[in-house]
């Protein structure tokens, strides 16, 4: 078996996750390659989540029984959780959505309402990406419509990464915001933040940095990125689905308008007018995703218990592996930095001209999950000129012998369609 | 193999050698995608009177799809409209059989090549695939004959 530096005791931790014993397909067995889509969840949460039910459940914030004060405190718990894990000043900045995409959608709606200083309107502009995922993209083109604000974006170097050689045009005075990735879901790119960071705050810009597949891979630190917002989602991190976060500074929820209205975020309400609870609360309308909440807080734990910085170790080291072995197949082009270098665990590639959803179904056969598509990012493949491409996407369960038996799949795809 | 059931020679060989392809002359043309996966169809087709003199097209995507188109070309050239609405909505029928619809002489009499999509049925993912070029030549059809125009131009745009 290969042997990588850096590697975690993936044995030990493989045990923690029952669907990774799963037979398929008459024996085949199961090689879970798509932990960029959603990750798997590790007993750890599966029993939180059990465990709530079945002792604890009641709506939280209301009611004075026993039940609804636990609930509450496990629901605020994780918030806590949350909080320390990504280095937020305070908790009270972190907002419990139901996904990225919402977290994503509520800042634009955010500065959409906003008066004076924040406000979008047709006077201004707005900057992404061209590598964004469709959710970082929709929410900006639907605010640019609905203001007449100017939507901008950065485009792409050959080598999948940004081209920020015309930062001072696309970020300029008009800028409030600049909203992008962190790491790229379909190229596997890390991006430079402080470089954009740096150039956003000089124009007065806020900046809202989409973290989805960078919370959990690696240490995400708030403060050090520096950034006004940082959206992610659950279901990535060994969470469930149902449960996302957006954090954002202080001073700006305090200052920023609610989007969604209904019980929760209220202080006080009459027939002519209502006043807010204060941030999260005001940000976050109706009853909560409460045991996704929980169960993202036993995420949080299951994943600081192994380290995030041995995590990323882990799957640099994967990737760097990867990135060997799947070059060495011929006709695959891989699409995104060629190096494990500033660069996550997802990568992409076409396989001659063998489409993508082929190469799935020939993989799927040997029990290898792989996404392909144009996984939300349909920029990114026009820009490349390829229709969709196949993508593995690694995680701290994955193992070398994976990378292998994905590229031996290859192989067998090569010849099935040669 | 169960992949067997889904990659029949047939199907492989129309992915390979399609047949028709290339855009001609038309009376109308629609582009249809299908956004999970990317698969595109650019489709024109041309009638003389109810007779289908033409069905041309250029896409990109997987064998499915692709092999798909070719095998509609096959079936629906030359036919009259009556008649090729009935082999499409017998291969609608079929795609839409969950793996459950074993072909019949009768039914492989209307579809010729296309009852080898059969075993396609069995994945959910890949059925609009399959289906992906008849949507747009029904789409084009009502197009190019005026009917119901308004809601033919609103789909393909």
């Amino acid at each position: 078996m290969t042997q990588l530096p850096g590697l975690l005791d993936t044995e030990a931790i493989r045990k923690d996750f029952p669907i990774l014993d799963r037979v398929l397909h008459d024996g085949k067995k199961l090689v879970y390659l798509d932990n960029a889509a959603t990750s798997q969840t590790p007993r750890q949460v599966l029993d939180v989540i059990t465990e709530y039910y079945e002792q604890h459940n009641a709506n939280v914030h209301r009611g004075v029984h026993v039940l609804a004060e636990e609930a509450t405190e496990l629901y605020e718990g994780a918030r806590d959780k949350v909080a320390e894990f990504i280095n937020a000043p305070s908790r009270d900045e972190v907002i419990f959505t139901k996904n990225a995409s919402e977290s994503l959608n509520l800042v634009a709606n955010m500065l959409g309402w906003a008066d004076e200083p924040y406000r979008v309107d047709h006077e201004t502009e707005i900057v992404i990406t061209e590598m964004e995922h469709h959710s970082n993209i929709v929410p900006w083109q639907l605010l640019s419509q609905r203001t007449g604000a100017k939507l901008k974006w950065f485009g792409l170097t050959d080598d999948g990464r940004l081209d920020l050689s015309n930062i001072n045009e696309v970020i300029t005075e008009k800028t409030k915001i600049v909203s992008f990735v962190l790491v790229s879901n379909i190229l596997g790119t890390l991006n430079p933040v402080e470089a954009i960071v740096r150039r956003a705050q000089e124009v007065g810009a806020l900046v809202l940095i989409d973290a989805s597949q960078a919370a959990p891979h690696m240490p995400l630190d708030v403060q050090a990125l520096q950034a006004d917002f940082v959206a992610f989602t659950g279901h990535k991190m060994c969470g469930p689905t149902g449960i996302g976060v957006l954090w954002g500074r202080q001073e700006l929820l305090e200052d920023l308008p609610p989007f969604l209205g209904g019980g929760e975020m209220i202080e006080t309400v009459s027939m002519n007018s209502s006043t807010y609870a204060p941030a999260p609360h005001k940000f976050e309308a109706g009853t909560p995703p409460v045991s996704q909440a929980i169960a993202l807080g036993a995420a949080v734990d299951y994943l600081t218990a192994i380290g995030m910085d041995k995590i990323a170790q882990h799957e640099h080291a994967i990737t760097e592996y990867a990135v060997k072995r799947l070059r060495e197949v011929p006709d695959l082009r891989i699409i995104g930095p060629v190096t494990a270098e500033d660069r996550g665990a997802a990568i992409s590639f076409v396989l001659g001209d063998i489409h993508p959803h082929d190469v799935g179904q020939v993989l799927d056969e040997q029990g290898i999950a792989v996404r392909v598509g144009h996984h939300c990012a349909r920029p990114v493949c026009l820009r490349y000129g390829i229709p969709a491409t196949t993508r593995a996407s690694f995680y701290l369960y994955s193992t070398p012998a994976e990378v292998d038996a994905l590229v031996d799949g290859l192989e067998h795809v090569r010849n099935f369609f040669g | 193999m169960k992949l067997d059931s889904m990659y029949q020679e047939v199907i492989l060989d129309h992915y390979k050698h399609p047949h028709g392809r290339g855009l001609r002359e038309g009376d109308a043309e629609v582009h249809h995608v299908n956004p999970t996966c990317g698969d595109e169809i650019t489709l024109r087709v041309k009638y003389d009177g109810s007779r289908i003199e033409d069905v041309s097209y250029e896409g990109q995507g997987c064998s499915i799809s692709q092999a798909s188109a070719s095998v509609l070309n096959d079936l629906l050239v030359g036919k009259d409209l009556a008649e090729a609405r009935r082999i499409q909505e017998v291969f609608l029928e079929l795609m839409q059989s969950k793996g459950k619809l074993e072909p019949d002489d009768a039914m492989e009499e209307v579809l010729e090549d296309a009852v080898a999509f059969a075993g396609v049925s069995k994945y959910p993912a890949r059925v609009k695939c399959a289906l992906l070029s008849w949507m747009a030549w029904k789409d084009a059809t009502a197009q190019a004959l005026g009917e119901d125009r308004e809601s033919a131009v609103r789909k393909s745009a």
